[in-house]
């Protein structure tokens, strides 16, 4: 099936309803993987059990950044190919990386309350994604404060396009400005720093919230779908009321 | 092409003085912010000191987002901008025009008028210099982002406050590079450089297919 094919609401309709049990059960069963595999991770020399909360900050991290990208494709659908899908697509996302951006600022600050001796620090890294999670909110608003959603659809997408600059100064951050938030350990050059007993329950349990996001995305999707038919259906009801 | 651009200019510039006082109203806005400090912090030279810098960074941030809703906006209202659209200029570069004319107007005098209220905070002769020098480079940075977010809230009726909140997390990297580069470093006089040209072609190019998709 190509993605020309789901342009059509009710084809897409009839995918989330085939599609959307799949995906939970998907998720469901990597996150029981991932949490077993996570329980049995043993303690870090030095952190000690709080090295755990490394299994949730690091994947929500990773989600907060691959979902503004999401966005920014699904903006260029917007504007550029004029998929009707796409803007569904930025609308359903945009919320859930709001709240994955905001966990991963929770969770980085609860574990750097042990690690570091302090919950918040304007470091590079910390503030970067700080301002990404002011992004997500500014988007929010925009989609907000314009009542017509093709019209919004158009300067929200222009919006995120302009916010993609932010997202390979989140990535590179903590390299050109070394300062509290340590540089990259899995995604580098000369391969991962990171031992194998803690690399491989981080993949899964990063696999289980990328499979969790596409879950919450397509339900959020076949959600907006449905008001704006509602929308739609009001409208038009409205309009038989005058005439 | 280039007499057109200009006029535009002049048109703005002529505006900006005449209508509700202009560069006037924008040097005594900054010059109230500047006095607000010592009552919040407390009159401690010492400490406006350190802060003087950051202050007059963030009186130019909002000096620069203030107007620039108005700038599009009035346009807008009364089909000057569909006009201007249809001229010689394209619309990327009527923007540059109009924002550069609003940098000019609203604010120049506040840079002008910053050595002054930098002695009143206490800040040194020697850290004068360089923190003019970082305004004058930075502050077209902000100018030209505030224009994306008039290009986007364009006829949208509360348009002053989402043009805010879309803006502001853009321009924190010039505030930390600028507040950096008034401290007399170098390196963070380059970045500032780059941010304002980079602005510079982003910002109307932004803001004008935010105008042009908002019509269709």
């Amino acid at each position: 099936m190509a993605l020309t094919d789901l342009a059509n609401p009710t084809r897409f309709l009839a995918f989330v309803a085939r599609a959307l049990p799949v995906l939970a059960a998907a998720t469901t069963l990597a996150g029981l993987c991932a949490a077993y595999l996570v329980a049995g991770v043993p303690d870090d020399y030095q952190q000690g059990a709080t090295v755990r909360i490394m299994f949730i900050h690091v994947p929500f991290a990773w989600l907060s950044m691959g979902c503004w990208v999401l966005m920014s494709l699904s903006a260029l659908g917007t504007l550029v190919w004029r998929h009707p899908l796409a803007d569904v697509a930025q609308k359903a996302a945009a919320p859930i990386g709001a709240a994955f951006t905001f966990l991963c600022l929770v969770t980085g600050s609860l574990w750097g309350r042990p690690m570091w001796g302090t919950w918040w620090q304007w470091d590079a890294r910390l503030t970067s994604v700080l301002v990404l999670f002011l992004l997500y909110l500014a988007v929010l608003a925009l989609w907000q404060a314009i009542e017509e959603p093709a019209r919004a659809a158009r300067a929200v997408a222009v919006l995120t396009l302009v916010g993609l600059v932010n997202i390979p100064v989140i990535k590179f951050s903590v390299d050109y400005w070394n300062t509290l938030h340590q540089p990259a350990s899995v995604l580098r050059l000369g391969g991962t720093t990171l031992d194998a007993a803690y690399l491989v329950p981080l993949l899964v349990s990063a696999l289980a919230f990328t499979l969790l996001f596409a879950t919450l995305h397509m339900a959020a999707m076949r959600n907006e779908v449905l008001s704006r038919r509602l929308r739609t259906m009001l409208l038009m009801a409205a309009r038989r009321g005058v005439a | 092409m280039r007499r057109a651009f200009l006029a535009l200019i002049r048109r703005e510039l002529r505006l900006g003085w005449r209508v509700g006082g202009g560069g006037a109203a924008a040097l005594v806005f900054f010059l109230a912010l500047v006095v607000l400090v010592p009552f919040g912090v407390g009159p401690d030279l010492g400490l406006t000191r350190r802060i003087g810098p950051a202050m007059l960074w963030i009186g130019a941030l909002l000096a620069a987002l203030l107007g620039l809703d108005r700038l599009l906006q009035a346009d807008q209202d009364d089909g000057s901008l569909d006009v201007m659209t249809g001229a010689v200029l394209p619309l990327e570069l009527i923007l540059f025009a109009k924002a550069l004319a609003h940098w000019l107007s609203a604010v120049l005098p506040l840079i002008v008028a910053a050595p002054l209220l930098a002695v009143m905070l206490g800040l040194e002769a020697a850290a004068v210099p360089p923190l003019l020098l970082a305004l004058l480079i930075g502050s077209p940075a902000l100018v030209f982002l505030g224009l994306i977010g008039a290009g986007l809230t364009v006829g949208l009726r509360r348009g002053g406050l989402l043009q805010a909140v879309l803006i502001l997390p853009f321009t924190i990297p010039v505030l930390i590079f600028g507040v950096a580069a008034a401290g007399g470093a170098t390196a963070p006089m380059g970045v500032l450089v780059g941010l304002s040209l980079g602005a510079a072609v982003l910002g109307p190019v932004a803001a004008a297919a935010g105008i042009r998709l908002g019509r269709s």
